[in-house]
């Protein structure tokens, strides 16, 4: 007699513009495989079930940040989410919290992209060096100052997580300010006045209340909320140096 | 330069942080054992020691720092909670409540 192979059903959120005013959930039933992620359960719905069904998804392996969706209710990247952590419940997927949604699992990024860029995450410079004098040279230490930060894979999960981005979409955000305290951190770079006038703003660092879901839900550990308590006391004591010491100059 | 004042209130919000978690939790217990700890803590030796110009700035800052971490606290509450149209009159009502609180603390203080 074979014994029946497992099934799990998951409830993902569709949202088709041509057809419906508002998004709804549709349940799927796939077989439940312990080693399978929930990306590997909407793939198999994807290309066995529903071909129409939309979602970002690339390295399976959680490097590439496309695949962030809300699983139960939780920002998490749906390639490292096993369905074994919920079995037999069923499970809820949805778009990314806080971002308007384009279809069914898309979310629309174009606010974080324009954030990112406002932020400018490169290596900025007074003055470039000429080739013929080399390279730019590092120790070890000055790497380890930044090191953790460079870790971040634009998921956006902690905007997803983030409260006060909920509630004021102004707000830069963990992930973009984690990344110009990155740069801001970097001894190669010179560009942490270009960036201050971002981060220092009402929307910038001073808008976070360090509830610290971002660094909760973090795939890569990289801590936003540390780095921008990092950024908020630098700040604090630029500011302070400019008061007490105008004639500082910086 | 000086961009916005966030800087100095939130200076004054993490200053307050340590003292509201590391000094006042102390003076609670201290206060509250004080009737077993006897002669110590009778009313005219604490009160000499709330007197003397140190005691005084000590009092000082237990009081204000604290009421200003509140009022820093209190301000993004208020403001995630819905009030964000006035933004500014919540920032104003809760730090001038603080200052107000800190200000009669310091005569109170002096007047010992």
């Amino acid at each position: 007699m074979r014994v029946a192979t497992p099934r799990i059903s998951l409830e993902i959120q569709r949202y088709r513009p041509e057809q419906e005013q508002e998004p709804i959930l549709q349940a799927y039933e796939v077989e439940y495989h312990e080693d399978w992620v929930v990306l590997d359960a909407i793939n198999h719905i994807k290309d066995h079930m529903d071909g129409s069904l939309s979602y970002r998804w690339s390295c399976r392996m959680g490097v590439c940040g496309s695949c962030g969706m809300m699983i139960n209710g939780e920002p998490k990247l749906s390639c490292a989410t096993f369905l074994r952590d919920y079995y037999p419940a069923s499970i809820r997927v949805e778009p990314l919290a806080n971002f308007p949604i384009e279809r069914d699992l898309v979310i629309v990024l174009d606010d974080f992209m324009e954030k990112l860029t406002k932020v400018k995450p490169w290596i900025l410079r007074d003055q470039e060096k000429p080739l013929s004098e080399g390279e730019y040279r590092q120790t070890p230490a000055e790497l380890a100052r930044y090191n953790q930060f460079t870790l971040c894979i634009n998921c956006m999960l902690c905007y997803s997580a983030c409260p006060v981005y909920a509630l004021d979409p102004h707000f830069i955000g963990p992930a973009a300010i984690a990344l110009a305290h990155r740069y801001n951190l970097d001894s190669r770079d010179q560009g942490g006045k270009w960036r201050q006038q971002v981060l220092s703003s009402e929307e910038g660092i001073w808008a976070c209340t360090y509830v610290g879901t971002c660094s909760v839900v973090c795939p890569a550990h990289v801590d936003p909320a540390g780095a921008i308590q990092q950024a908020k006391l630098t700040t604090t004591l630029d500011w302070f140096r400019d008061v007490l010491l105008p004639w500082s100059g910086r | 330069m000086a961009r916005t004042s966030e800087p100095f209130w939130w200076f004054l919000f993490i200053g307050g942080a340590t003292i509201a978690a590391l000094f006042v939790p102390v003076h609670i217990v201290i206060t509250g054992a004080a009737s077993w700890l006897g002669q110590a803590f009778e009313y005219e030796r604490v009160l000499n020691l709330a007197s003397h110009p140190l005691g005084k700035l000590y009092l000082f800052v237990l009081i204000s720092l604290p009421l200003l971490h509140w009022a820093h606290r209190f301000r993004f509450t208020v403001v995630d909670l819905g009030l964000k149209a006035n933004k500014r009159v919540v920032a104003v009502a809760c730090y001038g409540s603080a200052m107000i609180g800190s200000i009669l603390a310091a005569i109170v203080l002096v007047g010992l």
